[in-house]
């Protein structure tokens, strides 16, 4: 059975595109075909992220105005089996995304793929809502500060209320809180909510948490998801969500940062 | 064969507007009246009316009650009864089809049923809602109270016509008595709201007492104003 998990916040700038990235490729690394939907039209980052900005010929939008068929525009990744890419559109804007072409085209990758990411756009409108509409799961992206936490509240409303699973009274969607860009210190300082705090006002449940890290903005920059640097903070952080994602207890990590001690391994 | 009624004649409690009359020449109630309907001319189209002669009892000679009830119709307004007036008006009333209405400060043996009626108030269900209200989102119960099993976030707003129950953090708006109730209340186990407003008199978060911020708490009116105590 596939899954759509939607990659969303509220906020801009709090690490879904850097999410979905790593997830999706974390989740294609553990055998499972998944592709990556990138919903943020008219910005187009997700690419950059992934690396494959130059191999784009197609878009999501050129397929749901039956321009181009889903082949043509998927990518396939070069480094991880299993796992393709559906880049964005930079000359159209959200309005191009109809709810009836967005179900059409999930429909034909659910035949496909295991996992289906969607990268949702930042903001609570049009874009947003085609990126959670159809989800089965979703990954509620926060940085630990007020406006993030806020934002966040706002969407996990909205996906209780604005989806296919609320409006057809099925079962709810599955909601996972990642707490990114965290640091202890500035916690410590009282610069930062701690985690306690953004999960207390959310009230969700924790899948994990990414620190603030240098390598994050590296790796975006050079177009390789940062969870291919098993070496990094952020790397294994990355890994040790899909790992919980998938329902396995994550492997023991050898430095005692704050987020094994948070999950107590 | 069952016997079904056709139809049956029961005692009914109902809200009705009236037409509190305090003078009693025509051209100074012709001149109130404009102003008062011009201000949401669609809000009085075909509304039942009761008028209410009572305050100007002892004056009304001059009052013409026929010229009212037609003035009162051309606005739209639908005048079903007079209560309160003298013989002449009653006969005025009743030619026009209006109905006679008792005077409320004399109740009439016949009122009895009616009293009965009202003795047995509607009670309104409460409105219990189980998951968290996030910002942005806005729950009313119009009748009645409304119970909340978890948090209410900052942002989000939640009205009551009574009671407002908050079994968890309260960090949004919570409006109790939105009907004017000044005996409602808002309970909530743990007090970061944004506003707590009770039938309108309302207090902002950084009005709240410092030492009443995370507490369980209840808010209510006394003498008019907000009080907050610690539960
Ligand atoms: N954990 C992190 N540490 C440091 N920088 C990060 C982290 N996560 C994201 N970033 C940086 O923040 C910026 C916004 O990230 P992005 O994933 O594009 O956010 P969004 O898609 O939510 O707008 C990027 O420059 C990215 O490199
Ligand atoms: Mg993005």
């Amino acid at each position: 059975m596939s899954k759509i998990i939607v990659i969303t916040s509220g906020k801009g700038g709090v690490g879904k595109t850097t999410t979905s990235a790593a997830f999706a490729t974390g989740l294609a690394l553990r055998g499972n075909k998944t592709v990556v939907i990138d919903f943020d039209v008219g910005l187009r980052n997700l690419d950059l992220v992934m690396g494959c900005e130059r191999r784009v010929v197609y878009d999501f939008i050129n397929v749901i105005n039956g321009e181009a068929n889903l082949n043509q525009a998927l990518i396939k990744d070069k480094r991880v089996e299993n796992l393709f890419i559906l880049p964005a559109s930079q000359t159209r804007n959200k309005d191009a995304l109809t709810l009836k072409g967005v179900a059409r085209i999930l429909e034909e990758l659910k035949k496909d793929f295991d996992y289906i990411i969607c990268d949702s756009p930042a903001g609570i409108e049009h874009g947003a809502i085609m990126a959670m509409y159809f989800a089965d799961e979703a990954l509620i992206v926060t940085n630990p500060e007020v406006s993030s936490v806020r934002d966040s509240d706002r969407i996990i409303g909205m996906l209780s209320s604005k989806t296919r699973r609320a409006m057809q009274k099925m079962p709810a969607i599955k909601e996972h809180l990642l707490i990114t860009r965290y640091e202890e210190k500035r916690v410590n300082k009282g610069e930062m909510l701690s985690i306690k705090d953004v999960q207390e006002i959310l009230a969700i449940s924790l899948l994990g948490v990414i620190p603030e890290s240098l390598e994050i903005l590296k790796a975006s920059n050079s177009g390789i998801p940062v969870i291919l640097n098993k070496e990094t903070d952020a790397g294994q952080a990355y890994l040790d969500i899909v790992a919980r994602f998938l329902g396995e207890e994550p492997p023991q990590r050898k430095k005692k940062g704050f987020f094994s001690r948070l999950f107590g391994i | 064969m069952k016997y079904k009624p056709v139809l049956e004649l029961k005692g009914s409690l109902l809200t009705l507007m009236v037409l509190n009359l305090f003078n009693s020449d025509n051209e100074l109630i012709a001149k109130a009246l404009a102003e008062k309907i011009s201000k949401a001319p669609d809000f009085f189209q075909q509304v039942p009316i009761v008028i209410d002669l009572q305050a100007v009892e002892d004056n009304q000679a001059v009052l013409d009650l026929s010229e009212l009830v037609k003035l009162l119709r051309t606005y739209g307004l639908t005048p079903v009864a007079v209560r309160g007036g003298n013989i002449e008006h009653n006969e005025i009333a009743l030619n026009m089809n209006l109905g006679i209405l008792n005077n409320i400060k004399s109740p009439a043996p016949q009122l009895t049923l009616e009293t009965k009626v009202a003795a047995v108030p509607e009670i309104p269900a409460a409105k219990i809602i189980r998951d968290p209200i996030r910002s942005g989102q806005q729950v009313i119960a119009e009748k009645g109270d409304l119970i909340i099993l978890s948090a209410v976030s900052h942002g989000a707003e939640i009205l009551a016509d009574r009671h407002i129950h908050v079994y968890g953090a309260l960090r949004g708006r919570a409006l109790a008595g939105i009907n004017g109730d000044n005996k409602a209340q808002i309970f909530c186990q743990q007090l970061y709201a944004d506003l707590l407003s009770v039938a309108g008199k309302y207090q902002v978060n950084e009005d709240f007492p410092e030492d009443l911020i995370g507490k369980s708490t209840q808010t209510y009116l006394e003498q008019d104003k907000l009080n907050i105590k610690k539960l």
